[in-house]
């Protein structure tokens, strides 16, 4: 390996300052495309902590996870964004805060 | 801390860390997707790092090409290429960025010792096509099979909620 001093720490520094970026994307934006981006931001930083344990430790399972995580993201966004298409047909808006009509 | 780590790695994951952070901060979500793109293809770049070639491709295929085209084109049938979107008060965003940081804090404490069990460096060759066929055909085949019924699930509940409703002649209802 090219980098001989890069252990696996770093990347899960690395990880988990994206997921924590996409957890305050899905807390602080109101855009319902936005959040839905702001997942996928959190899913790819878990697919980057997967890869990298795999390879540290020389077990190709995690990597096999991390398509069925892709698989799951695909399915979710068309999904995700199905409804949000629908969502604006009714309402003209995306605006999360506005969609509160199921409240009790 | 930064001081003895190698330089690509360092450039490109604080590349990364900046496409994300506009990601979130931009207030267009044109910017926000094409921000996002870019971050994709960094960490593509991290996985070819990792030794991960055959899953660097398929981040790019399906995220970059598949998944954030889905996006771009929502937001262009939607028409929300502008800044319609209302500002959130600053204490929101205190609240959001307060809770962001503990959970960040809570998992690098919790994450300390992860490391003791593992390798020093990445090890080759499993990231190939290869290995990951043989572990995907064998050991990983009902999962596999479940995840094109979950695909096709999918595939027919997005066309069936996208279509519009009977008479109704105007592309957005």
């Amino acid at each position: 390996m090219i980098f001989q001093n890069l252990d696996i720490s770093h990347y899960i520094y690395l990880s988990t300052v994206l997921f924590s970026i996409g957890l305050f994307g899905v807390l602080f934006r109101r855009n319902a495309i936005v959040l839905l981006m702001c997942i996928e931001l959190m899913l790819n930083a878990v697919n980057l902590l997967f890869t990298a344990l795999s390879t540290y430790m020389g077990d190709a399972d995690g990597q096999i996870f991390v398509f069925f995580i892709m698989v799951v993201a695909a399915a979710e966004a068309a999904v995700g964004l199905a409804i949000l298409v629908m969502v604006y047909r009714n309402t003209r808006k995306t605006d999360v805060s506005f969609l509160d009509q199921l409240k009790g | 801390m930064f001081n003895n780590l190698p330089i690509p790695f360092l450039v490109l994951s604080f590349f990364t860390i900046l496409c994300a952070l506009y990601v979130v901060t931009s207030k267009n979500p044109i910017h926000s997707v094409l921000a996002l793109i870019l971050t994709f293809f960094s960490i593509s770049a991290h996985y070819v790092l990792l030794n991960a070639q055959f899953l660097a491709i398929v981040n790019l295929i399906v995220y970059a090409g598949a998944i954030m085209v889905l996006f771009l084109f929502v937001l262009m049938l939607l028409n929300l290429n502008k800044d319609a979107e209302p500002v959130k008060s600053n204490l929101w965003g205190i609240a959001a960025a307060v809770s962001a940081g503990l959970l960040l804090l809570v998992i690098t404490a919790a994450f300390q010792k992860a490391g003791e069990n593992v390798m020093k460096h990445p090890v080759e060759g499993i990231g190939l096509v290869k290995a990951l066929g043989q572990s995907l055909f064998t050991r990983f085949l009902v999962p596999f099979e479940l995840s094109g019924a979950l695909f096709l699930a999918a595939m027919v509940g997005a066309v069936l909620l996208g279509k519009r409703d009977k008479g109704n002649k105007e592309l957005l209802g």
